[in-house]
């Protein structure tokens, strides 16, 4: 399936469809998601009512990492084949990725205030996702500052991967260094196991990320291509 | 001569000869050190657990400060392109100029380090530590900052950029330098910074290479 879509025609008239369905798909488990975890889950033993932010935390901090990924994935695509529809992917990505590591940081600093009585701890995962959050910063400002686009292109690749095989080292050193620094670690949400009702919303929530995403990316991905054909277009008519 | 012996050889004729160009770092090094306990007061107990710490701080913000150039004035003056004419692979002469990077700046500083630390009155005997801890950081530090400078070496006044782009990268050495300068742990957090110093040597030039194969298209 991926590789039909690899050619961009084919890609954007899948897109022109998939792009408004899977937005709609996203909007619809939202709208059941929120509610079913903001209002009708259970609170926690421990935490109470403000256990609910997980709902939007969790899965913000998963497909912050997710979103890397699939970057990662189209970077290695990109170079080892050199597509130029990869590059337009990893591009597109990065700034949702770069909102969602946000979204994590800043619903992470929140629930922290009532749960561990401060606004920021030096949490390993909150640290490595501050990490996460400037890599993605990084990865955007190299795109910005290489004039040529296909240099730029080939260039953030390169990047997107070092930073790939950094992501796992500095999640490691952070673990080490936090269990270190803070003997008495912190309680995590719901304890050791979560409880089977909170799964239900958390999932839902997970899936509404992931379609936000896809229908985004492809967004992006539509506007680039377009941009491109313009400035082609724009080319052949200054040559005239 | 092989390839790898004349970049070296160049680079550190380069490094050493110009305008004394790694004594530079090392004033850095020195007037960031200076500017700790004017931060935060010359009181004893204060200095002795944040100095150690500082010192890395500034070791890593000096060598960061060397990386713009690195490859930049490769690229402009051709250099670049006889390197890769070469028949050596260019991966190797990466490896050349971080190593001659690391003769040449990254060993002074850890070298700067041990006097920096004693006076953050930190223990003598620790201060050696913190030199040895540093040597190795700074082939860590360079391998990352290799990859920092080949994606940016097209872009004029890339200094920032660099910075932001590398830094992500230097957390893991920070996180057990300053582990093995504090104390604790040594043994394990200096096994893991050796680790992370030949994995950066390894992984760092081959990366670092590849962006370099596109800025000379």
């Amino acid at each position: 399936m991926l590789s039909t879509l690899a050619n961009p025609a084919r890609f954007m008239s899948f897109s022109a469809w998939a792009a408004p369905i899977s937005l709609a798909l996203a909007l619809a488990l939202f709208a059941v998601g929120l509610p079913w975890g903001l209002f009708f889950s259970p609170a926690d033993y421990q935490q109470g009512e403000t256990v609910r932010i997980m709902y939007v935390h969790v899965p913000a901090a998963w497909w912050a990492l997710g979103v890397y990924t699939f970057m990662a994935v189209a970077s290695f695509v990109a170079v080892v084949w050199r597509h130029a529809l990869a590059d337009v992917a990893a591009r597109a990505a990065a700034p949702i990725g770069a909102v969602f590591a946000a979204i994590c940081l800043v619903t992470g600093s929140i629930w922290g205030r009532p749960t561990w009585g401060t606004w920021w701890e030096w949490d390993g995962r909150l640290t490595s996702m501050l990490v996460l959050f400037i890599i993605y910063l990084g990865y955007i400002a190299l795109w910005n500052a290489v004039e040529e686009e296909e240099k730029a292109a080939r260039l953030a690749a390169v990047l997107c991967l070092a930073g790939f095989i950094n992501i796992p080292i500095v999640h490691f050193s952070v673990d080490w260094w936090s269990t270190l620094h803070q003997p008495a670690s912190i309680l995590r949400a719901g304890g050791p196991s979560i409880h089977p009702d909170m799964l239900g919303p958390l999932f839902i929530m997970a899936g509404a990320y992931l379609f936000l995403f896809a229908s985004l990316a492809m967004m992006n991905m539509r506007a680039a291509i377009y941009r491109r054909r313009i400035e082609a277009a724009r080319t052949r008519g200054a040559g005239r | 001569m092989s390839a790898f012996a004349a970049t070296l050889r160049r680079d550190l004729a380069l490094m050493w000869g110009a305008g004394g160009g790694a004594l530079a770092p090392l004033g850095f090094f020195l007037g960031a050190t200076v500017l700790v306990p004017l931060a935060m007061g010359p009181e004893r107990a204060l200095l002795e657990s944040a100095g150690p710490p500082l010192v890395w701080i500034a070791a890593a913000l000096a060598v960061l400060a060397t990386l713009e150039r690195l490859f930049q004035a490769d690229l402009e003056d051709g250099s670049l392109e006889q390197m890769l004419l070469s028949p050596t692979p260019l991966e190797l002469i990466v490896l050349a100029k971080g190593a001659a990077l690391w003769v040449a700046i990254g060993f002074p500083l850890a070298i700067a380090a041990a006097p920096a630390a004693i006076a953050l009155q930190t223990p003598p005997e620790r201060a050696l530590l913190v030199s040895v801890s540093l040597a190795l950081g700074m082939a860590a530090f360079i391998g990352a900052g290799l990859v920092g400078a080949a994606v940016t070496a097209g872009v004029k006044r890339g200094g920032v950029l660099i910075a932001l782009i590398v830094l992500p990268f230097f957390a893991p050495p920070i996180i057990f330098g300053a582990s093995v300068a504090a104390g604790e742990e040594i043994g394990g957090a200096m096994l893991v910074l050796g680790g992370l110093a030949l994995g950066a040597a390894a992984l760092g030039p081959i990366a670092a290479a590849a962006a370099l194969r596109l800025q000379a298209e």
